[in-house]
């Protein structure tokens, strides 16, 4: 077994490289040009780091591995870290994500660049620490701390409108996120421990159930986002730099979903089907509503983010359809979306950081001198549309299938969104790629750089190999989901056994 | 010493002699050798406190009481008096500065900082009513003069004379609610009252109502907040920095030890209007600090609001309602006395800015001190992993354990909006366009900002320590 605490280097490896980031003090080119490398290096050796995790994970297993444990605020709040199946690939998803994002920024970003980096390193940190932490309080910490980079990123390197934008992005989260501390110090109280795996063994009365759920769920909601608290992120998502609108889509919006896996379906069984009803709304609705909204944007990022609500839709509806295909395909999708949503992010990125501007209109014909780019954005949007071979169908199909042995109603309606996004998605790619290029601000514009290339190949390589083998990721999680799926039916039905004695 | 003799022994106040009599002396080496050795008594105060602190750190340790049970030394206490000489002593810290200028020389600034801090700490081992107006007065009075310090400033003499009036009154409420109780109860330890008052008599419950006011007016908690804007605004920023720390220190403290121990048999009467106060103390903190325009004036809703959340904790009325206060009150003294060290040296041209928008762009004129500012703001605003989350989390902890679940809801949903205007600093400080740069900070305010702003930033990793002494500090009440 591991000798050195693994979980910890990774978390907290970012955080060393922020201090080194302070450390070269000075403003000119060869500090921020030194800013660069020692945050690229940084995420690059965490990355590095972070695939000792998959190399010595052991799949068989349903329970948490790697486990750190010590002593931190009371005997009953501890320091505890540890991964399963369903934390392993999104932090592996975040390692993997951050020196692209790092890349992505390397020619984008040259006002005030250590602290851009130092930023993104201290957000790192956070998001790791989200996925690995085994402590609610210490999952709070992390959870909650990566509003302040966050913030920062928004608002000191975003666009126009960015003071607006921050600060409905950090209000609207913390204000779901006050609700769940409070539900987490119930769960503390009522078990007499904030430990997460224990809190998983642990019954909880029905009615403390409901509240704490509801507490959790108007944090992951607004995180997730589902509708109708979705409104903060086509705002953030359309001010923020493209990595940060990248981090924001890819691993942020990851937060809510893992949360509704690794707490609400466990911890509260009870609730969770009794408000599946209430969450199948919200998701259908999210889905076409969302859907139909993007069909209307003029702006790109804005189009993206309206996508990634109705995506984020799907994966909502197969976690609590609560069958192994839906909350499989839940953890699929997310891994999923956050690199194709991630990678349509960055593809925007190009494109305005050649024209300066995201307005879908501006652009036209593209094919004609950026081929190549031509190529990446059409995988990427296939992906996002769900075309067999891509990514995207795995996900969407898998959480459809889940959802069709509990709800059939739903499923229907859920799988119009299929088509919806197929309308919007090849819309924009027409708009942009096709066409003639007559508007002469475009005569000029060069296809992708190797830098940019660097970025992207990765994921379309990604994106096509979950496509065609999508075997790694459902591997990985799938004895996590088993346990949790047959704890969640056992929960179930000793409910229903209780009830039947009552009568 | 006949002292002893009488069963009075003077061990447990040994502190506050070597204090008085300290204080004494150097007023004597003022009255004697003039103006000119202003900074002298300043630095030795500072000592005199740290001599004071040191002296309180070694006393016997468990409960040990003088004068009948009038004076207390027990951990609680000695948790709140080691916080209020450290605010006090920071305080003179920051004070050095503002008592070098020519103009304004006065020796008589740290006498009356430590007669103060006396006051501070007879009343937070305060165990009888007489005991807790002697100690509440010797506070305030000294308190009335500095905050009319800035004998040339229309605004400090307004703000000298509005708290005194307004203290005046408050104690004779307090006053007249400790008559009601004495006349109720036959008695005005706080061990009798709380023999005595098993079960709710009206007359007991007006009295306790009284009392409660004029204490809620020492920390300036709604709707006896009245005079902390206009008091924190006028007064000399080192003396807000004073009024907003270990004042609130040994007011809180004494508001907790005088719920908790005098009448722990009616806890309904007194929670109701703890949790009253608190609410309204919340809220007006977040909502009215969101229109200011003034630094200060934005401090003191801020010190509003967090007294509020403070309450939280002793509404719970239990011991992790204790110990929330506790760990609410160290963190809150540090995280503002970061925040006034920061306003401190918000200085250009020699002038001192006290307007949110001369912030504008700091991040990029003066990083370092933007930063440590930033981190502070959240730390206020209560947002994890800084120190102010865990001040939130010991408080709410506990109210949600004692059932107060309206109370707990309504408290972070304030908290919420009181982030806003926390966020709008750090917002006019990194999104804004720079102006010039700020005047060298004082060597003095570098390592007081410095111990704050770590302490901040870095309480997440080393929670345990100051966790466990307020532990075992909230069950020496109990």
């Amino acid at each position: 077994m591991t000798t050195w605490p693994i979980l910890s280097v990774v978390t907290f490896l970012p955080l060393v490289g922020a201090l080194l980031v302070y450390a070269s003090r000075g403003d000119d080119e060869a500090a921020r040009r030194n800013a660069r490398w020692i945050a690229l290096w940084t995420t690059l050796i965490t990355f590095l780091v972070s695939l000792i995790l998959v190399w010595r994970f052991d799949p068989a297993q349903a329970d948490f591995q790697f486990v750190e444990k010590a002593p931190w605020l009371a005997s009953a709040i501890t320091y505890h870290m540890g991964v399963d199946g369903i934390s392993l690939p999104f932090v592996i998803l975040t390692t993997a994500l951050m020196p692209i994002c790092i890349i992505a920024s390397w020619k984008a970003i040259t006002l005030r660049v250590r602290e851009y980096m130092m930023a993104f390193l201290v957000l790192e940190t956070l998001m790791v620490g989200t996925f690995c932490a085994l402590d609610l309080v210490l999952f709070y910490l992390f959870f909650e701390g990566g509003l302040i980079p966050m913030f920062l990123i928004i608002g000191v390197w975003g666009g126009p409108r960015r003071v607006y934008a921050s600060f409905k992005f950090f209000l609207y989260t913390l204000l779901g996120s006050v609700l769940m501390l409070l539900a987490i110090m119930a769960l503390y109280w009522n078990a007499g421990t904030s430990d997460i795996p224990t809190l998983m063994h642990t019954a909880v009365p029905h009615s403390l159930q409901t509240w704490a759920w509801l507490a959790f769920f108007a944090s992951f909601a607004v995180k997730m986002p589902m509708w109708p608290v979705h409104t903060w992120l086509p705002d953030a998502h359309v001010e923020a730099p493209t990595a940060g609108s990248v981090i924001l889509a890819a691993i942020l919006l990851k937060m809510g979903g893992y949360g509704f896996l690794r707490f609400s379906l466990p911890m509260f069984p009870l609730a969770s089907h009794d408000f599946a009803p209430l969450i199948f709304s919200l998701s259908v609705i999210a889905i076409i509503y969302t859907s139909l909204v993007a069909l209307m944007q003029e702006d790109m990022k804005k189009l993206i983010a309206y996508s990634s609500v109705a995506h984020m839709g799907f994966v909502t509806m197969g976690i609590f359809a609560g069958t192994m295909q839906g909350v499989a395909g839940g953890v699929f999708q997310m891994i999923s979306h956050g690199i194709v949503s991630g990678a349509l992010f960055l593809c925007v990125g190009i494109v305005y950081d050649r024209m300066h501007t995201r307005e879908i209109a501006a652009y036209g014909g593209l094919v004609n001198r950026m081929p190549l780019y031509a190529f990446v954005f059409m995988v990427f949007t296939l992906a996002n549309v769900g075309l067999p071979g891509t990514s995207g169908f795995i996900g969407e199909f898998m959480t459809l299938i889940g959802t069709f042995k509990v709800d059939i109603p739903t499923a229907t309606f859920a799988t119009t969104g299929v088509i919806l996004s197929a309308a919007y998605a090849l819309w924009l790619y027409r708009k942009v790629i096709f066409g003639a290029l007559v508007k002469p601000s475009l005569a000029t514009i060069k296809d992708l750089t190797f830098r940019e290339c660097l970025t992207l190949m990765p994921l379309v390589a990604l994106t096509i190999l979950f496509g065609f083998y999508p075997k790694p990721v459902l591997d990985i999680s799938a004895s996590s989901v088993q346990q949790l799926v047959n704890n969640y039916h056992t929960a179930m039905t000793t409910a229903v056994k209780a009830a039947a004695l009552l009568q | 010493m006949s002292f002893e003799s009488a069963g009075y022994p003077l061990l447990p106040v040994l502190p506050e002699l070597v204090l008085a009599v300290g204080a004494m002396a150097l007023l004597m080496m003022g009255a004697f050798e003039g103006q000119r050795t202003t900074s002298l008594v300043t630095t030795l105060s500072i000592c005199l406190l740290v001599v004071v602190g040191a002296i309180e750190l070694a006393l016997p340790s468990g409960k040990l009481t003088t004068f009948g049970g009038s004076f207390i030394v027990d951990d609680f206490a000695r948790f709140l008096k080691i916080l209020s000489l450290a605010g006090s002593a920071v305080t003179l810290i920051l004070s050095i500065e503002f008592l070098a200028d020519p103009s304004r020389r006065m020796f008589e600034f740290a006498i009356l900082v430590l007669l103060s801090t006396l006051g501070m700490m007879v009343l937070i081992s305060a165990g009888d009513l007489i005991m807790l107006y002697l100690g509440l007065e010797l506070m305030s009075l000294a308190l009335y003069v500095v905050a009319a310090s800035n004998r040339d400033n229309a605004k400090s003499t307004e703000a000298g004379l509005k708290y005194f009036v307004l203290g005046a009154l408050s104690s004779g409420m307090l006053l007249y609610g400790a008559s009601l109780i004495y006349g109720f109860t036959g008695t005005v330890a706080f061990a009798g009252i709380a023999a005595a008052a098993k079960s709710p008599s009206i007359g007991i419950v007006f009295g306790l109502v009284f009392l409660l006011a004029g204490l809620c007016f020492k920390v300036s908690a709604v709707p006896f907040h009245m005079w902390t804007p206009d008091v924190y605004e006028g007064a000399p920023t080192p003396v807000t920095a004073f009024f907003a720390s270990a004042p609130k220190v040994a007011a809180m403290a004494v508001f907790t030890r005088a719920t908790l121990t005098a009448f722990p048999g009616i806890v309904p009467q007194w929670q109701q209007v703890v949790v009253f106060v608190s609410i309204a103390s919340m809220a007006l903190g977040s909502f009215a600090a969101i229109g200011q325009k003034n630094i200060k004036r934005l401090m003191a809703y801020s010190s509003i609001g967090h007294m509020g959340f403070a309450l939280v904790g002793l509404a719970a009325g239990t011991a992790e309602g204790a110990q929330g206060v506790l760990v609410y009150l160290a963190i809150y003294v540090t995280m503002t006395l970061g925040a006034f060290t920061v306003i401190l040296a918000m200085k250009r041209n020699g002038q001192p800015l006290e307007q949110i928008s001369d912030f504008s762009g700091l991040s990029r004129t003066n990083p370092v001190i933007a930063g440590f500012f930033a981190m502070l703001l959240f730390s206020l605003a209560g947002v994890p992993w800084l120190a102010g989350f865990f001040a939130k989390w010991y408080v709410f902890v506990a109210a949600i354990k004692a059932g107060l679940f309206t109370l707990s809801v309504i408290g972070v949903l304030t908290s919420v909006v009181g982030a806003y205007y926390y966020l709008f600093i750090v917002k006019v400080m990194y999104f804004d366009e720079p102006l010039t740069k700020l005047d060298p900070m004082r060597v003095e305010l570098r390592p007081v900002l410095a111990v704050t702003g770590l302490f901040n930033i870095f309480f997440f990793a080393f929670p345990a320590p100051l966790v466990s002494v307020a532990t075992a500090a909230a069950k020496s009440l109990f």
